[in-house]
């Protein structure tokens, strides 16, 4: 068996392992344009920041390729799939059969149209290479930077650089930071934490044009204000990465659309990551998550589905664990409903930074925020999963020392008594 | 007024060179001697409440606590002691009688300790119980004046008989003065080793039912959970009429121990103080006394011996030979020494008489009248170890009742405090954050550890006796030798002196 | 796999569980006394909960599907194919958080008593025995057995 995975990080590296747990003979060949073993995307904001030296950078040992029979041909794109040779084509010119395919290719970085997107100094946050050009133009004296984008990326970004010493001041067109992942409350709390720490804001608001000759020396923003720096940083987000498979007979939505075996409407070729859409237990439909643990689920089921198993992937959720400095907050699922089907439960310490909040329907939790207090909050988590009647026990969620104790008896030994499926 | 006059019994000694502030004494003690003190970031203790229990000394995982005597109380005087002015003290400020749990603690003899065992030398082989048989089962009951065997079998049918592998039982404890897990404890090391536990007077919980086959249910004053089915639950029904602890008074568990459990085996309210009478108010004669032997072995069909348990007073001999020909199986003679979970300290500390004497009593007066073998008899109160039972069985006792040694098995630190339901070891309580401590499946491995290495050494004993079988030791006094006695102690006693 | 399970009927709420696994996992694992009062004291990977009158420790279930793997950024939570033990290599931990996020049983803590780094189970793997916690609970009130 011939396994061909376009794509090295979470979702690629999560099929490896699932192959591998059914599959220990098969051939299996990574692809990715990248020239680095494996690394952690996640990390680039850690070592621009100097947190994390780049031999930790890896996703897995350095022994990871050998250890699982992998080849790994890395720095060189997949420019074409043939689907009726059962080939990829290289561009290099190398074709690579398989039997089975897997597109992990992952997102690219959104960047919306504004003028002046030609000069230097604009990078993107998303790969290896992105923190070391911005490393590199820290090294010549640039220290004034706009990030467009307050959401996870951009604010890693923006707390790394003012780490690094640069000033920065952060572009939002929501009405506040991190609008995917936190409501107006929690929002407030922790603008005021990263502002106390140097870094500024500007929200509803966003960049139409860079300034500057070859290189960049200003933005001015939708409402006329102009604002200097030497560097400008796109991190909106990600759209996934489906130039392969593009106006082919693999059908595609935003994402790749995938079945529960994350399998393509092609036969053989599965997709999984941020390119793909799998399917959102919260929402109970298929759309595009782009976060790493769901990325490696994906990719692990998919693997296994790629080596004769028949596994049915389980949803995954909108999740996230973010922290600024000693601000951590946890979040879930669905947090900030926009109807009255949802029943809110909040508690706030506005002085001390903490801040609760779940959400429920139809008597189960399906999304929640935790700000400072985070531990334990993945029993939430679980509880969305599984879908958890929590009326019994819904009194006590706001507690941050929410535990199993909390659960019936009977509930929480059948849970005690084995682990997570 | 909260002022106390009486300074502290114990003080708590805390070696902050060893305390580790981990907070492990604070949760242990259910007197909250123990508290996190914020403004000094450690962990400081306060001994007013505290009972010398041990459990935070021996909770304590750097050895970093000590409860010791507090050792200047007052000005020494040798006709006022610190226990005398205390116990005034409580009394001014409370207006009522002095509680106290477990048995007496004040300084009477101990006539086990004034005995001595026989061994064999040179005249007599002594036998070793690791190379030839050795036998301690005892039979409990009521034992016919002549066997008739008949083709080699006994021609009539013996009276019921409990039959026990170990001359040791557990002596009668409620539930509901000690916790269902120490009942648990109770019932399951009784099956291991093949002897009895005694539910005492509070009923026998659903849950233990199925111990039926190493269970004595008892009769009390209180009739507490007595119905058929409970009447036929056990091998044996014991009638108590009295207590070691506290001859001549009833019981009382105060209503906050009188949860659901103990409501529903008590078959009485929640909540409600379960008071037992200090009499039988159907028993005011020996002859009072025989209709209820003679109802209970009704009940069932006479197919369960049924016993009598009286305290040790003054003329227990006469009490016992009543009891004897009221029709009793078995007598449970209870010594003054023995525990209880509440009792009027003045009580406790002074009334009855020594178990020892008792027993020596009782056999003798029932030999001299000619029907020691109508009746078994069982001691208790204050067995303490194995050579306590041999000397027992020589003085003539059938086998004995152990119920302080029985709860120092299972964790019991002899504080007396038992009354107040905080039992720090979780055994005399119902508090459900106390219950808990006492692991059922501990305690009974402890308890049957307990049986098995007494009887052990009971086997080691009787080896060196030059005998190998229980049987032949009972009643035995040439077997013992009294040492610092009067002749009048010898004389009840039915011993010669040592060197005699 | 063997594992710890915890029996809520007996356990006493004393915390002996977490101090000693406090000390397993300390600078100084036989000292119990240093490992409190000198160097970097770890927080403890089992955790009591308590509502008297119920209370029961209650720490990683080595889930064989475990979520916190699959969601460890960096690669570091790890579960050994082998042994069944799910383990993070602190060193490369960095403290996102993630794993905590993922946990259904809230059985991973942050640690910033040194690197920051989250804390879990290891079952004393590095002991090859019964892990503190069980050998040290005073009523048996957690085992360490295979179900």
């Amino acid at each position: 068996m011939n396994y061909v995975i376009i794509g090295n990080s979470a979702a690629a590296i999560g099929a490896v392992e699932g192959i591998r747990q059914v599959d220990r003979e098969g051939r299996i060949t990574i692809v990715s344009d990248e020239k680095y073993h494996t690394y952690s995307r996640p990390l680039i904001s850690y070592w621009l920041a100097g947190k994390v030296s780049e031999d930790k950078m890896v996703y897995r040992k350095d022994n990871f390729y050998e250890v699982n029979s992998v080849t790994p041909i890395l720095g060189v794109k997949a420019v074409k799939i043939d689907f009726t040779g059962k080939k990829v084509e290289l561009a290099d010119g190398t074709n690579l059969p398989f039997d089975k395919l897997l597109v992990a290719a992952g997102g690219k970085p959104i960047v919306p149209p504004m003028d002046g997107l030609d000069k230097k100094g604009i990078y993107s946050f998303i790969k290896f290479d992105d923190v070391k050009e911005i490393k590199d133009a820290l090294s010549v004296g640039k220290n004034k930077a706009v990030v467009i984008g307050a959401g996870l990326i951009g604010l890693k970004a923006a707390e790394a650089l003012n780490k690094a010493g640069v000033a920065v001041t952060v572009v939002e067109l929501a009405n506040r930071i991190l609008p995917a992942i936190l409501d107006e409350e929690a929002g407030v709390m922790v603008q005021d934490y990263l502002e106390k720490n140097g870094v500024k804001f500007v929200l509803n608001n966003t960049v139409s044009k860079v300034l500057g000759e070859a290189e960049v020396s200003g933005v001015v923003l939708q409402n006329g204000t102009k604002l200097d720096c030497d560097m400008l940083i796109v991190a909106i987000g990600v759209n996934p990465n489906i130039a392969l498979v593009k106006e082919t007979e693999v059908q595609v939505n935003r994402g790749i659309v995938v079945n529960e075996k994350m399998e393509t409407s092609v036969y053989g070729i599965y997709a999984a990551g941020d390119v793909s859409e799998g399917f959102d237990i919260v929402y109970g439909t298929n759309r595009v998550l782009p976060l790493l643990p769901n990325a490696y689920m994906q990719g692990e089921i998919a693997g296994r589905n790629m080596a004769g198993a028949e596994e049915v992937f389980a949803g995954g959720l909108a999740m996230n664990a973010i922290g600024f400095g000693d601000l951590p907050m946890l979040t879930a699922g669905i947090i900030k409903p926009d109807s009255d089907q949802f029943e809110v439960l909040s508690e706030a310490d506005t002085a001390n930074k903490c801040y609760r909040k779940v959400i429920l329907k139809d008597g189960s939790v399906v999304g929640y925020i935790c700000l400072n207090k985070v531990d334990r909050a993945g029993i939430m988590t679980g509880l969305i999963k599984e879908k958890v009647d929590v009326s019994a026990f819904k009194d006590k969620l706001l507690n941050p020392d929410f535990g199993y104790i909390d659960f019936p008896k009977e509930f929480r030994k059948s849970r005690l008594s084995g682990g997570a499926e | 007024m909260n002022f106390n006059m009486a300074v502290p019994e114990f003080l708590i000694e805390r070696k902050k060179e060893r305390c580790i502030d981990c907070k492990v004494c604070i949760t242990q003690c259910a007197n909250e001697c123990h508290s996190f003190d914020i403004d000094e970031g450690r962990v400081v203790s306060d001994e007013t409440a505290c009972v010398n229990c041990q459990r935070c000394v021996v909770f304590c995982p750097t050895r970093a606590l000590s409860v010791v005597n507090n050792p200047q109380q007052y000005k020494n005087n040798a006709n006022w002691t610190a226990f005398d002015i205390n116990t005034i003290y409580k009394q001014a400020a409370t207006g009522g009688i002095l509680l106290t749990g477990m048995g007496t603690d004040r300084n009477y003899p101990i006539y086990w300790d004034h005995l001595l065992l026989n061994a064999s030398q040179v005249t007599n082989p002594s036998i070793d119980p690791l190379r030839e048989p050795m036998e301690l089962k005892t039979f409990l009951g009521r034992k016919p004046e002549k066997l008739v065997v008949k083709d080699g079998k006994l021609a009539e049918k013996l009276p019921p008989q409990l039959e026990l592998e170990v001359p040791i039982m557990f002596s009668a404890m409620s539930f509901g003065s000690i916790s269902l897990n120490a009942h648990k404890s109770l019932a399951r090391a009784a099956e291991e080793v093949g002897t009895f536990y005694n539910t005492g007077e509070g009923g026998l919980h659903r849950d233990l039912y199925g111990y039926g086959n190493n269970t004595i249910v008892q009769v009390a004053s209180g009739r507490f959970g007595v119905h058929q089915e409970y009447l036929n639950a056990g091998k044996a029904i014991e009638i108590k009429i009295g207590q070691g602890a506290k001859p001549g008074i009833g019981g009382h568990l105060p209503g906050e121990k009188v949860g659901l459990e103990v409501s529903l085996t008590r078959m009485i309210p929640q909540g409600s103080d379960a008071i037992s009478p200090a009499p039988h108010h159907d028993i005011y004669s020996i002859e009072d006394l025989r209709q209820l032997i003679f109802s209970l072995k009704e009940a069932t069909n006479y197919e369960k011996p049924v016993s009598v348990k009286i305290a040790a007073v003054h003329n227990v001999a006469a009490i016992a030979s009543g009891i004897a020909r009221a029709g009793a199986d078995i007598i449970a003679i209870d010594g003054f020494k023995g525990g209880t979970g509440a009792t009027p300290l003045r009580t406790r500390d002074s009334v009855g008489i020594p178990v020892e004497l008792a027993l020596a009593a009782v056999d003798s007066r029932l030999r001299e009248e000619g029907i020691r073998n109508q009746v078994s008899l069982v001691v208790g109160g204050t067995v303490r170890n194995s050579s306590d039972i041999v000397k027992a069985i020589a003085l003539g006792a059938d086998a004995v009742y152990i119920a302080t040694s029985a709860l120092l098995a299972l964790g019991c630190h002899l504080c007396q405090k038992c009354y107040t339901g905080k039992c720090n070891w979780g055994i005399a309580t119902q508090n459900p954050n106390l219950i808990k401590r006492l692991n059922p499946d501990i305690g009974a491995k402890r308890a049957a550890n307990l049986l098995k290495a007494w009887a052990h050494e009971i086997k080691e004993l009787l080896g060196g006796m030059g005998i190998n079988a229980l049987e032949s030791l009972r009643g035995n006094r040439l077997m013992l030798r009294g040492i610092g006695l009067s002749q009048k102690e010898l004389e009840i006693l039915g011993v010669v002196h040592a060197g005699e | 796999m063997k594992k710890v399970y915890a029996k809520e009927e007996v356990c006493v709420g004393c915390r002996l569980c977490e101090v000693h696994c406090i000390v397993a996992h300390s600078e100084y694992p036989n000292d119990i006394i240093k490992a409190f009062k000198k160097g970097n004291r770890p927080v403890a990977r089992v955790l009591v909960e308590e509502n008297k009158p119920v209370s029961f420790a209650l720490q990683c279930r080595h889930c064989e599907d475990a979520p916190c793997t699959k969601s460890c950024i960096t690669g570091a939570m790890q579960r050994n194919s082998e042994t069944g033990i799910v383990y993070n290599q602190e060193e490369r931990c960095v403290g996102c958080w993630t794993c905590i996020l993922a946990c259904p049983f809230g059985a991973i803590r942050r640690d910033e008593s040194g690197k920051k780094a989250a804390s879990k189970c290891d079952l004393c793997s590095s002991n090859d025995e019964v892990p503190a916690c069980v050998a040290n609970c005073p009523n048996e009130a957690l085992s360490f057995e295979e179900r």
